[in-house]
């Protein structure tokens, strides 16, 4: 990667880093903070699913399992906060490479994996609510401590740059997929299996890196939202919510590319919260909207929204030197 | 180079290849024919790995390869095309000669350069950045062999690569492949195009309903009685040769 594949990338984050700084409420800020959460759920998935064509439907089990392991290596076993949140981002890929193995080994594609990793995501979700470790169904409430080694700021700017830096390395493994042999191997893969394997592809091999390092963004992102709310339970931790928005977010905003999900979190997460608002009370009408939004991405621009910013999409040089 | 070995495949009760044997010396262009239906894309999976062989054994370089993935075999030095062709739809047509050429240089730079210059010694020069999607069938087999090549393989293997082009377009491709074998690349070659097997093959086998019926020189294998009729039906040959007696 050379600094112009770089620069998109730091023009963003630095005006997403300048933004808590402009007098933003409390609220809006809460707002932002989640949608980092939810676009770097998305950057996970979309690693798989973008990138490698594996459509998961169930990512909940990776967020899941970083959250629970945050959580519950502090309660518990007394961790630094920093040291848990590695430990989840670690188990996440370690749940991926898992249920990577085995569906993959099993030769399943398409919607077959879509619908294991639905099912995974399921058994955890069930598993969790039942078991006593994890707090079952009261769920877990994370002690309020504000503090460096707490990871608990009073200051919810410093916690939004927090996030934000995590969301900028996932978006740098993005653009590092986009300029690598290990991204070329993986949308190879998406392309077309057997022919990548006759290149010397080891398919198989590809697609556990991949699952391991989309569960691990994904496990980040699980990790971050319990230090944010300091409460889960096992529909929070591994409910269906957070694979539709993980997979919605890369979907609506422009399927592997790198700036996708952030751009699709960012405008259904504000077309979400400005319908709340209009709408009032009405319960689930932000899920409508969603639904709405990816029939009208599905209709009217199946790259995404920033697939709309050059369609046709022109043949992109492949700069030599790069 | 490449052994094979009395290679048998078994779909369920059908026998595609039955006990079929061929060897490709090194620097040679060899080539496989037969009629539709013979088994030769068959034999193929299995000496490229996609296909696991009921019986027998292939051997490549001495060293027996019967049982390994075809990402063994391909960072081994074998590389193929497929007869339906395959790009990635998605990518240009560097991008995509480019997977190929990641095999043996890791660095994107590298790869990129390769592919280019790959592409371009294949004709593709002045198509290397459209989308693959967008090439005509002549480009596709093209960049079949393009994406085979920039593996920089010691055997490759060809499954009709002339298929479907116009005698323009064959005329064109010929003289590529004569120079990928003058660049030290071993070729087997499955070819219907019997003008393009008699230029360019020194060794010819040919399979018939999963066997091998005849191998030799190509003028020589084409005045075979055993692949005339395989090809023509049976009772061609006599009759053939009772129309030259005619004639005369």
């Amino acid at each position: 990667m050379n600094a112009r594949d770089l620069l998109p990338l730091i023009l963003v984050l630095s005006v997403l880093a300048a933004l808590p700084f402009l007098g933003l409420s409390g609220s809006v800020l809460n707002f932002l903070v989640t949608t980092l959460i939810i676009a770097l759920a998305g950057l996970g998935w979309n690693v798989l699913g973008g990138f490698g064509g594996q459509y998961s439907f169930g990512h909940a089990a990776f967020f899941g399992t970083g959250a629970y392991a945050t959580a519950i290596l502090q309660m518990k076993l007394g961790w630094n906060a920093w040291g848990a949140l590695g430990a989840g981002i670690g188990l996440g890929a370690l749940v991926g490479l898992a249920i990577g193995y085995l569906s993959f080994r099993a030769g399943l594609r398409g919607s077959y994996f879509a619908l294991v990793t639905l099912a995974f995501a399921e058994v955890f979700r069930i598993l969790a609510n039942a078991a006593d470790f994890t707090g079952g169904a009261a769920g877990l409430l994370l002690p309020l401590r504000p503090g460096l080694a707490t990871l608990q700021f009073a200051d919810r700017k410093l916690f939004y740059l927090l996030v934000l830096a995590f969301v900028g390395v996932a978006l740098l493994i993005s653009r590092w997929l986009e300029r690598s042999r290990f991204g070329a191997h993986l949308i190879a893969v998406r392309e077309n299996e057997e022919a990548a394997r006759a290149l010397g592809v080891d398919a198989l091999a590809v697609k556990l890196r991949a699952i391991a390092l989309s569960a691990a963004i994904t496990g980040a992102a699980g990790g971050l939202y319990v230090q944010s709310f300091l409460y889960l339970d096992a529909g929070v931790a591994y409910g269906t919510w957070i694979s539709v928005e993980a997979l919605l977010a890369p979907i609506v905003g422009g399927i592997g590319t790198a700036f996708g999900p952030l751009v699709g979190a960012l405008a259904l997460q504000g077309l979400g919260e400005i319908t709340k608002h209009l709408a009032g009370g009405v319960p689930g009408v932000d899920l409508v909207v969603f639904g709405a939004c990816l029939i009208a991405v599905i209709a009217f621009a199946p790259r995404g929204l920033l697939g709309l910013r050059r369609r046709p999409r022109k043949a992109r040089a492949v700069p030599v030197g790069a | 180079m490449l052994s094979v070995v009395s290679l048998t495949k078994r779909f369920q009760g059908l026998v595609a290849v039955d006990h079929a044997s061929l060897a490709v010396p090194a620097g040679s262009i060899t080539g496989l024919i037969g009629p539709n239906g013979a088994g030769k894309t068959t034999l193929f999976g299995m000496i490229s790995g996609f296909l696991t062989p009921s019986e027998g054994r292939v051997l490549f370089e001495g060293q027996d390869v019967t049982a390994e993935a075809p990402h063994l075999r391909a960072r081994r030095g074998i590389a193929r095309t497929f007869q339906i062709v395959q790009p990635f739809a998605g990518l240009t047509v560097a991008e995509n000669i480019a997977v190929g050429a990641y095999l043996r240089h890791p660095k994107r730079a590298d790869a990129v350069a390769k592919a280019r210059e790959v592409g371009t010694r294949v004709g593709l020069g002045d198509q290397l950045d459209k989308p693959a999607s967008d090439l005509t069938v002549a480009g596709r087999k093209r960049l079949e062999v393009a994406r085979a090549l920039a593996t920089e393989p010691r055997l490759l293997l060809l499954d009709e690569v002339l298929a479907g082009l116009n005698p323009s377009e064959i005329r064109d491709i010929l003289p590529v492949v004569r120079s990928i074998r003058d660049g030290g690349v071993t070729i087997l070659m499955i070819e219907h195009i019997m003008q393009a097997v008699m230029t360019l093959c020194e060794e010819v086998f040919v399979l018939a309903q999963g066997r091998m019926i005849a191998s030799g020189p190509p003028r020589q294998v084409c005045a075979d009685l055993q692949v005339i009729e395989a090809y023509l039906g049976k009772g061609a040959a006599a009759r053939m040769k009772a129309e030259e007696a005619v004639d005369a």
